[in-house]
């Protein structure tokens, strides 16, 4: 298959013919991969995309009221717009409804200021007849919001169909009148929900070095006939599946669960301590799920190491630690740093084990995300803290293939 | 061997304790299921209230479990079928000194593996649901084929990172076409490396929840699903009975895989 | 070994696995979809209406669980691709889901006579299906002291330990006001301002530490059962299950009660609105509408259903002159207009 290119009879013009042999060969390669490429981009990378572009997209004020955004676009906001705006209102309000988009207006209007939705569902259900006289006063009886001019800025604000605003919000961002102003305290929720993402995925990649490492290191070094019996303690867990091993977390946590009550016999504790719904049982369950990438990542590099240098700088008269340290672990760095880089992007994405075993206090971005889609159906915000996500993923992954390179990745 | 010193045998020793400790913490969650699921209260109570094996009664004559089970073999095989096909053939590209664009391409073929599952799901309800592909087999099919490639992909490449060219070269001077040449002299080489990345590639669909939680619907329920149910929907402690039965379907699994590769290698081989 | 062994035994262990799926796939039927709240509530309705629908129908009923909200049948219906035949709906939502086009009109010809049917209980897009009430429960055999009051439950200080609640505003925030000496009749106004909700937020602050937020109704009587809470917000029909088929020693609390009415629509562009119909007409007949509180202590929205509901049941129900004392009837319009601006205040207040 691959000959084609290379049997190529006779290689007139040398230099060109052996680029464009190159070349085929390249393409050859590529049509190997291609039909893998297609299928990723039209089921995993286009909706992706399309998810993440949900993050700049505003397009349901503009659709539904299209009137009256064409009517605030030249509009500067100083006073009330004029009355063709109202009327148009009433005109774009009324087409709306039989359109059935009004909803979804109303709905994105609420994401600037809540209260919105009822605000412009209360209008439709009364609105006023243009024939009947002027309109403006008209909407202002209704509501007295419609004679507020912030009314009217949020209303330009969310015509335009490109907007900043969901990307803002995500890092509880606002832009005013006044440019960009942080919300105030009590509303903000997702920096403090980022920074616990990364402090949550941190800690456990964290644990999983200290405690992956040690196991790894012996099962390197034990005769192979040891080391492959203790690996079914490694692969079990590791082939188990994750709902399983949450479960029994959750079963072993409990107040009145297994762990407590060896505590107990123990005399260790008195009263039960609380381990489960809170900080403590989301570390220890994504700990355990993740300690097998670790140790097998380290294992696999440790395996090739050979043995004799850290055996040499210890017969120059080295102290085995300092032999330890500054030989053999260093040789390991890529071992370190693949386990590093798996258990730290796996644990960023969690979402099964902190939703079953953390608090009110543990919430990880990828579970805000999902309450964004199944609870507000708030694409825009959706796609925008997944814009962030996605970010910092990359942004690991970039790191973990300058300095490792990803063709390190193995599995076992 | 030279003669150990007095701190590299405590290090040893101190080494060997935490190694046990870990590989406890690590093994007895999972083994300590089995006991629980003969707990005869209908809460995941402990000390247990007494034995019973009411949980696997219920387990058994369930439909909704036969169902599931039904469901994670038909979703994880034509899933595994795809990714495998799929990520042998890039990965028989990939692995050419000649591929192109490597670092372009290679992150977007492993991007399944390291793309947060709670985006992917998201992602694709938004795309899926106006197709008529939520709540279908064909859907998750896609979906978990998807998830399941980086695996292949990774597992064959570095098979073929030891591979021999000149051989395929060989076998085409000698008038074999590519399909044979592929079947004769390829496969048969790189076998050991497909499998382990099926295995892969089935095990990601077969644990997989969260995609099906957003785009799956009440007859794309798999066990995994259903036990998400079980823990949270409706507290039911069948699930300690199938956590049982999936933590013995692991320890098989992996007697399997050590079958497969031979008792001919040494130490477990964890390289695809 | 030979790779080609290998290939052979890849070979017969997917061979194997296909063997496995040979298994004859039953029959094609018709399925209606219905997604309901699951746990003890799906476990009665199953026996009460959907086991006895289907066999007399010759259909398949496929359940889903879910928490409650409109997100997911709003995602639905923007997409054009409607997977649900029939749910189970919580007031406001029933409500905001009519309002915005989510569910279809009710044909009230299904219901016989509408006038059966107890004051509200029939909305233009749904129809009652039970009475059920969130309370509060716990333990009678780890608690020395009975809580009796509301009052009690924000009470730390007698009555330490955890508490259990809904993830949500609703009954937590109306909790919050009773606690805090805010009359029933009164919750809801002083709830509608700025100043309310800040005031409730500031009362459920008071023991924010204590608290485990659950999300499923069959959490609760779990939460209760391995002592991971003192107290616990639950639907009385969950408690009632645990007392009466695992005999656990709870207790429920009936002071504050808030009761709702639960209801079924169909969405629109369900697959099989013929077949959600039958359902509707068959599960709101005056005869089997009443079946539920045989399984769970949940009342029949149906005058004429009343007597022959199961006699044991009855000093169980919401509805109990016992336990109707200090009641509350959850504010369904109120929570349809403010639910999406209160809960997201109330999530921020949780994230922080």
């Amino acid at each position: 298959m691959a000959a084609g290119a290379e049997a190529d009879p006779m290689p007139r013009a040398g230099r060109d013919a052996y680029r464009a042999a190159r070349r085929k060969e390249a393409m050859r390669s590529l049509a190997f991969a291609l039909p893998l490429l297609v299928f990723l981009v039209a089921v995993f990378l286009y909706p992706i995309g399309a998810l993440l572009l949900r993050s700049v997209q505003s397009e349901d004020v503009a659709a539904a009221l299209p009137r009256v955004s064409a009517g605030l676009a030249a509009w500067s906001g100083a006073a009330l717009p004029p009355s063709p705006v109202f009327e148009a209102l009433a005109a774009d309000i009324a087409a709306a409804q039989e359109r059935g988009t009004l909803v979804s207006a109303a709905r994105r209007l609420n994401t600037y200021e809540p209260g919105f939705r009822s605000l412009i569902l209360k209008t439709a259900r009364r609105l006023p007849d243009p024939a009947a006289g002027p309109v403006a006063p008209a909407f202002v009886a209704i509501d007295p919001r419609w004679g507020e001019t912030e009314t009217w800025h949020f209303i330009q604000r969310a015509s335009a169909r490109i907007t900043p605003d969901y990307l803002l919000a995500a890092i509880d961002l606002r832009a005013g009148p006044r440019g960009l102003s942080e919300l105030p305290p009590d509303q903000r929720i997702y920096q403090a929900a980022f920074a616990r993402t990364f402090l949550i995925s941190g800690t456990v990649t964290l644990l999983c070095l200290i405690l992956g490492y040690p196991v790894a290191y012996l099962l390197a070094t034990l005769p192979p006939r040891q080391s492959n019996r203790l690996m079914i303690f490694v692969i079990v867990p590791f082939w188990t599946s994750l709902l399983v091993r949450t479960t029994a977390w959750y079963v072993l946590l409990q107040p009145n669960g297994v762990v407590n009550a060896l505590l107990a016999q123990a005399g260790l504790t008195r009263e039960p301590l609380a381990l489960m719904f809170n900080r403590t049982g989301v570390l220890v369950g994504m700990t355990h799920v993740l300690l097998p990438f670790m140790i097998l990542a380290n294992y696999a590099v440790m395996r090739g190491i050979s043995p004799s240098y850290q055996r040499a700088a210890v017969s120059l008269g080295a102290h085995p630690a300092i032999a330890f340290l500054r030989v053999y672990v260093p040789q390991t760095l890529p071992g370190i740093g693949t386990g590093t880089f798996l258990v730290f992007v796996l644990a960023i994405g969690y979402y099964i084990t902190p939703a079953l075993l953390g608090g009110g206090g543990d919430e990880m971005i990828s579970q805000l995300i999902a309450f964004q889609m199944d609870r507000q159906l708030n694409w825009g915000l959706a796609g925008a803290l997944s814009v962030y996500l996605v970010l910092l993923t990359l942004a690991v992954y970039f790191v973990f293939n300058h300095f490792v390179g990803v063709d390190r990745l193995r599995l076992g | 061997m030279q003669s150990t010193t007095l701190t590299e045998r405590v290090g040893r020793r101190v080494l060997r304790l935490v190694s046990a400790a870990v590989l406890v913490f690590l093994v007895a969650p999972v083994l300590i299921v089995i006991p629980l699921s003969f707990n005869e209260s209908a809460y995941f109570s402990y000390p247990m209230s007494g034995f019973s094996t009411r949980w696997y009664a219920a387990l058994v004559s369930s439909e909704e479990w036969r169902l599931a089970v039904v469901n994670s073999f038909i979703i994880g095989l034509a899933s595994t079928a795809i990714a495998t096909v799929l990520g042998t053939a890039a990965a028989m590209g990939i692995s050419r000194p000649s591929f192109p664009l490597r670092g372009f391409i290679m992150p977007l073929l492993i991007s399944p593996m390291i793309i947060p599952i709670v985006v992917v799901a998201v992602s694709l309800y938004l795309v899926f649901a106006p197709l008529g592909l939520t709540s279908s087999h064909a859907g998750v099919i896609l979906a978990h084929a998807a998830l399941g490639t980086p695996f292949v992909v990774i597992t064959v490449t570095a098979t073929l990172m030891a591979f021999n060219w000149n051989l395929v070269r060989a076998a085409a001077s000698l008038g074999a076409p590519p399909l044979v040449t592929f079947r004769r002299v390829t496969l048969p080489l790189i076998a050991p490396g497909v499998a382990t990345g099926a295995v892969f590639a089935f095990a990601t669909s077969f644990d997989e929840v969260i995609v099906i939680l957003f785009i799956g619907g009440a007859e794309q329920k798999t066990i995994p699903r259903q036990m998400w149910s079980g823990i949270r929907d409706q507290i039911n402690p069948s699930i300690l009975a199938m956590a049982a039965l999936l933590t013995v379907f692991a320890i098989t699994l992996f007697l399997v895989i050590d079958w497969l590769h031979g008792r001919a290698a040494p130490a477990a081989d964890t390289r695809g | 070994m030979t790779a080609g062994r290998t290939a052979s035994r890849v070979a017969a262990l997917l061979a194997a696995g296909c063997a496995l799926l040979a298994v004859p796939a039953a029959a094609q039927e018709k399925t209606l979809n219905i997604v309901d709240y699951g746990g003890a509530f799906e476990a009665a309705a199953d026996k009460a209406w959907f086991k006895p629908f289907a066999a007399a129908q010759g259909v398949k009923i496929a359940t889903e669980q879910y928490d409650g909200g409109v997100a997911k049948l709003r995602a639905m219906v923007q997409a054009g691709n409607t997977t649900w035949d029939l749910i189970d709906l919580e007031t406001n939502d029933a409500i905001t889901a009519c309002d915005e086009g989510l569910l279809q009109k009710l044909n009230p010809a299904l219901l016989g006579d509408p006038s059966d049917f107890i004051k509200g209980a029939v909305l233009p897009c749904a129809v009652s299906s039970m009475i059920w009430s969130t309370v509060f429960a716990y333990d009678a055999s780890k608690m020395q002291t009975k809580p009796t009051t509301i009052a009690d439950f924000f009470d730390t200080q007698t009555f330490p330990g955890k508490r259990g609640l809904r993830k949500s505003p609703k009954v937590s925030l109306e909790w919050a006001l009773m606690a805090d000496g805010v009359p029933a009749g009164e919750i809801y106004k002083v709830l509608a301002t700025d100043a309310g909700l800040k005031r409730a937020l500031a009362k459920l602050s008071t023991i924010k530490d204590r608290i485990v937020w659950w999300e499923a109704g069959s959490q609760p009587p779990q939460l209760l059962a391995d002592g991971a809470v003192a107290m616990t917000m639950a639907y009385n029909g969950r408690i009632y299950d645990a007392q009466k088929k695992e005999n656990k020693p709870f207790a429920i609390v009936w002071d504050g009660q808030i009761y709702d009415y639960e209801w079924w629509g169909i969405p629109a562009g369900a697959k099989d609105k013929d077949l959600a119909e039958n359902f509707i007409k068959y599960a709101s007949a005056k005869d089997n509408i009443w079946k539920l509180s045989n399984f769970i202590a949940y009342a029949s929205p149906r005058k004429s259903s009343v007597e022959l509901m199961n006699k044991d049941v009855l000093p169980d129900m919401p509805t109990a002159p016992n336990n109707f004392k200090n009641g509350l009837q959850i504010n369904a319009e109120f929570w349809a207009d403010h639910y999406d601006s209160i809960n997201s205040r109330f999530m921020t207040w949780l994230g922080q």
